[in-house]
C-alpha cells in the first residue's frame, strides 16, 4: 500500500516549501495595497502628511516592540519543537499568541480613538478642511491595518494549534501542523508590519 | 482495486483525498459552468444575428456577456486543465502517488465549489454589467448591479487557484520517483510547473485588487477613486497584471497536452525538447512584463507603451519556438489521425493564428485602430477556445482510456474533432473581418452592413454547440459500452501508462522506474496498436 511513499524527510521539505511559494504570493498580495499607497501619496503628498500626523505614534511603536517580540519567541519555539522539547515548545507557541492577542488588543485601542477624533473616512470623517487625500490616507489605513490583523488572527490559531499539538493527546490533523511553516508565515506578518510601520507612522513630520 | 471501485458512497467521494477522484469532481463541475457559460454565449449570438437589438434588452445584453466572460475565465477556462487533467496525471507522471498535500486539493475543490457558487447566487439576483474586466470607476462607482458578491466570489476560487498551484509545484520537486530528473520530466510536466509559478504569483494580486474595488463600493472612498486623490489607471494595471498572465494560465497547460500527443500520434521523439522546456519558462517569466498591451489608449506614457509593446513582441519568440518544434516533431513521422491528434493538430493551427493576430495587437500604431473591436474578441477566442478548449478536449480523449479503463468511439470522436474545428472558425474568423471594419465590442445592435458577417458567426456557433454537445454524449456512453482500453491503448512512453486502467487507487503496485527516455518513441512500435 505504501510502495511509492516519499520518504519522510522529504515530506517535511514539503511543507517549508509550500509555505515559502505561499509566502510568495502573500507579498504580492501586499504588494499590490502598497503600490496603492505609492500612487495615493505621490499624487497627494499633503493630503498624506496632513493625515500621517494624526495615527498614535505611541500605540504604533508599542505594537512594533509587541511584534518583534513575538517574532523572537516564535524563532525560540520552532527550533524547540524540531528538537522535540515540548515543554519549551508550548511555552513559546502560547507566547507568541499571546503577545498577537496583545497587538490585536492595541489596535482595537487606537481604532476606538480614531473613531472617536472623527478619522473613519465617509460621512463623520473630521479632516474635511485638510488638503486632498487625507481621506484617502485614512481609507488605506484601516484596509491595510485590518488586513494585517486579519493575517494576525491567523498566525495566532495555527500558533495556538502547534503549542496544543505538543500534547500527548493531540488529534492526529493537529500534529500535522507544520512548526516551522507556522514561524514562517508568523515572521511575514511581522515583516508586513515593518513596512507598515513606516509607512503609516514615520513618513510624515511630525512638529 | 481500482480507484473507482474503492467506496460507491458519496462520502467516499466528497471526503476523499485520492488526486484522481477530485479530479473527477473537478470535471463534473467545470463541465456544468461551460455549459452554463455556453449557454450565455447562445444568447449572445442569437441576438447579434439581426442588427437590432430585438431579443434581450441593452442591460440584459450587458449582463450576458459578462456572465459569459467571468464563468469561462474563472470557472472553467482557468481550472479546466489543470486541476482537471494535471490533477489525474501530474502525480502518475512522475511516479508518485498522490500530490504532496492531498487534503489541501480536496479543500481547492471546495474553494473552487463555494465560488463558483456565489458567482452563480450572484447571477441568479440580478447579475451584473461590468463586462469580466470590472474596469472602475463604472464598477466603483456606477455600476447597481451585484458587483462585490461576484467579486467575493472571483476571490473564494482565486484561493483554490493558488492551493493547487502551491500543490503541484511541491509535489514536482518532492516527489518525483528516484532517477526522474528535470530534463527527463515530460514537457506536460513543466507546463504544468510553469503555470502553478503563474497562479501562485499572480493571483494574490487579482485578490487585493478585488478587495479595493469591494472596499471603495462599500465606502465610496478608495485608491481608484481620483476625486480623494486615487487613480483609476492604477486599477487597470493591477487588473492586467494578474490577466494577462492568466492568459499564460490558459495556454501553458494546452501546450503541455499538445507536447504529449503530437509525439505519441506521430511516433517520434519530440524536436528539441529542452527548447520546449526553456520556452515554456521563457513564456511564463515574459509574460509578467507585457500587461501595459491592453492599456495603449488608457493615457499611460508613449515610453511605457513602447517597451510594453516590445516586450510583447518577444514572446512571440518562444511561441514560436513551440510552433516549430511541433511541426518538426510532425516531419517524416509515421502520423495517426486519432480524435486527440486531430484536436492537438487543431490547437497548433489555431494557437498560430491567435498569436499572429496577437503581434497586430501588440503593434501601438495598429491596436490605436482595433481597440476595443471585434478583432480583440476573435483574437483571444482563437487563443482561448481554438488553443486551449482545443487541447482540453485533445487531452480528455487521450486519457479518458486511462481514466475510466475505456474506449471511446473512435469514429465520432473523429467527427466530433472536425465539426469543432470548422464551427470554431466559421464563429470567430468573420469577427475579425467586423473587427477590421470597425465593430465595437460589448454593442447589442448594430448598423446593418455588419449583418451577413454576423449571422455567419452565429451559424458557426450552432455548429461549435453541437461539437461540444456530441462528446457529452458519446462519452457518457463509453462508461457503460466502451470496449476495454487495456493499460496502454495508444502505446506511449510516459510513465501514466505503466500501471492499469483505471489505476489502482495508490497509483502503481510496485513502483515505477524512471524512465530513460520519456519521449522513446519509435515507428515499430506504432505498427503493434494498430487497429
Amino acid at each position: 500500500m505504501s510502495a511509492v511513499l516519499p520518504p519522510a524527510s522529504e515530506r517535511s521539505d514539503a511543507g517549508t516549501l509550500g509555505m515559502w511559494l505561499f509566502l510568495a504570493g502573500e507579498l504580492l498580495f501586499f504588494g499590490g495595497l502598497f503600490a496603492g499607497y505609492a500612487i495615493g501619496r505621490l499624487h497627494s503628498p499633503a493630503g498624506f502628511a496632513a493625515a500621517g500626523v494624526r495615527t498614535d505614534l505611541l500605540l504604533g511603536t508599542l505594537n512594533t516592540a509587541v511584534l518583534l517580540t513575538s517574532s523572537f519567541v516564535i524563532a525560540i519555539a520552532a527550533d524547540a519543537a524540531a528538537a522535540h522539547r515540548a515543554r519549551a515548545a508550548v511555552l513559546g507557541f502560547a507566547g507568541a499568541a499571546l503577545l498577537g492577542l496583545v497587538f490585536v488588543a492595541v489596535k482595537a485601542v487606537e481604532y476606538r480613538g480614531e473613531w472617536h477624533e472623527g478619522l473613519f473616512p465617509g460621512p463623520g470623517f473630521s479632516m474635511r478642511d485638510a488638503p486632498q487625500g487625507a481621506e484617502l490616507f485614512f481609507m488605506w489605513y484601516f484596509s491595510a491595518t485590518a488586513l494585517h490583523a486579519l493575517h494576525l488572527v491567523i498566525g495566532m490559531l495555527m500558533a495556538s494549534g502547534c503549542a496544543l499539538a505538543q500534547g500527548l493527546r493531540a488529534p492526529a490533523w493537529l500534529r500535522a501542523l507544520d512548526a516551522h511553516a507556522v514561524a514562517l508565515y508568523w515572521h511575514f506578518v511581522d515583516v508586513v508590519w515593518i513596512f507598515l510601520f513606516p509607512a503609516i507612522y514615520l513618513v510624515a513630520p511630525r512638529a | 482495486m481500482s480507484y473507482l471501485c474503492d467506496g460507491h458512497s458519496l462520502r467516499s467521494w466528497l471526503l476523499t483525498t485520492d488526486h484522481k477522484r477530485i479530479a473527477i469532481l473537478y470535471a463534473l463541475a467545470i463541465t456544468a459552468f461551460f455549459f452554463v457559460g455556453g449557454a450565455a454565449a447562445t444568447m449572445i449570438r442569437l441576438e447579434l444575428t439581426t442588427p437590432a437589438g430585438d431579443l434581450v434588452s441593452d442591460d440584459a445584453y450587458n449582463k450576458l456577456f459578462t456572465a459569459h466572460g467571468v464563468i469561462m475565465v474563472w470557472l472553467f477556462l482557468i481550472p479546466s486543465i489543470p486541476s482537471v487533467i494535471g490533477n489525474f496525471v501530474l502525480p502518475l507522471m512522475i511516479g508518485a502517488r498522490d500530490l504532496a498535500f492531498p487534503r489541501l486539493n480536496l479543500l481547492s475543490w471546495y474553494l473552487y465549489m463555494a465560488g463558483g457558487l456565489i458567482v452563480l447566487a450572484a447571477l441568479a439576483l440580478g447579475g451584473v454589467d461590468t463586462g469580466w474586466t470590472f474596469y472602475t470607476p463604472y464598477s466603483t462607482m456606477f455600476s447597481n448591479s451585484f458587483v462585490s458578491l461576484t467579486l467575493f466570489g472571483i476571490f473564494v476560487t482565486g484561493l483554490s487557484s493558488i492551493a493547487t498551484g502551491i500543490n503541484f509545484i511541491v509535489t514536482v520537486h518532492a516527489l518525483r520517483v528516484p532517477g526522474l530528473g528535470w530534463f527527463r520530466l515530460p514537457l506536460f510536466v513543466w507546463a504544468h510547473y510553469a503555470t502553478s509559478i503563474i497562479l501562485v504569483l499572480a493571483t494574490p494580486v487579482l485578490a487585493i485588487t478585488l478587495l479595493l474595488v469591494a472596499a471603495e463600493r462599500l465606502f465610496q472612498i478608495g485608491v481608484f477613486d481620483p476625486a480623494h486623490g486615487g487613480d483609476p489607471l492604477l486599477f487597470q494595471h493591477l487588473f492586467w497584471f494578474y490577466s494577462h498572465p492568466a492568459v499564460y494560465i490558459m495556454v501553458l497547460p494546452a501546450m503541455g497536452v499538445v507536447s504529449e500527443i503530437i509525439p505519441c500520434f506521430a511516433r517520434k521523439r519530440i524536436f528539441g525538447y529542452r527548447f520546449m522546456a526553456y520556452a515554456i519558462l521563457a513564456i511564463a517569466s515574459v509574460g509578467f512584463l507585457v500587461w501595459g498591451h491592453h492599456m495603449f489608449v488608457s493615457g499611460q506614457s508613449p515610453t511605457a507603451n513602447l517597451l510594453f509593446s516590445l516586450l510583447s513582441f518577444l514572446v512571440a519568440v518562444p511561441s514560436a519556438i513551440k510552433v516549430f518544434n511541433w511541426t518538426a516533431t510532425l516531419y517524416k513521422g509515421s502520423i495517426r489521425f486519432d480524435a486527440p491528434m486531430l484536436y492537438a493538430l487543431g490547437f497548433v493551427g489555431l494557437f498560430t493564428i491567435g498569436g499572429l493576430t496577437g503581434l497586430f495587437l501588440a503593434s501601438i500604431a495598429l491596436d490605436v485602430h482595433l481597440t476595443d473591436t471585434y478583432f480583440v474578441v476573435a483574437h483571444f477566442h482563437y487563443i482561448m477556445v481554438g488553443g486551449s478548449v482545443m487541447a482540453f478536449f485533445a487531452g480528455l480523449h487521450f486519457w479518458w482510456p486511462k481514466v475510466v479503463g475505456k474506449h471511446y468511439p473512435e469514429r465520432l470522436g473523429r467527427a466530433a474533432a472536425v465539426l469543432v474545428f470548422f464551427g470554431f472558425n466559421l464563429t470567430f474568423f468573420p469577427q475579425y473581418l467586423l473587427g477590421v471594419a470597425g465593430m465595437p465590442r460589448r454593442y447589442h445592435a448594430y448598423p446593418p452592413e455588419f449583418q451577413v458577417l454576423n449571422v455567419l458567426s452565429s451559424a458557426g456557433a450552432s455548429i461549435l454547440a453541437v461539437g461540444y454537445l456530441l462528446p457529452l454524449l458519446y462519452l457518457g456512453w463509453s462508461l457503460r459500452h466502451g470496449r476495454p482500453s487495456g493499460a496502454n491503448p495508444w502505446g506511449a512512453t510516459g510513465l501514466e501508462w505503466q500501471t492499469a486502467s483505471p489505476p489502482p487507487t495508490h497509483n502503481f503496485e510496485q513502483p515505477p522506474e524512471a524512465p530513460q527516455d520519456v519521449y522513446g518513441y519509435t515507428p515499430e512500435i506504432g505498427a503493434r496498436f494498430g487497429r
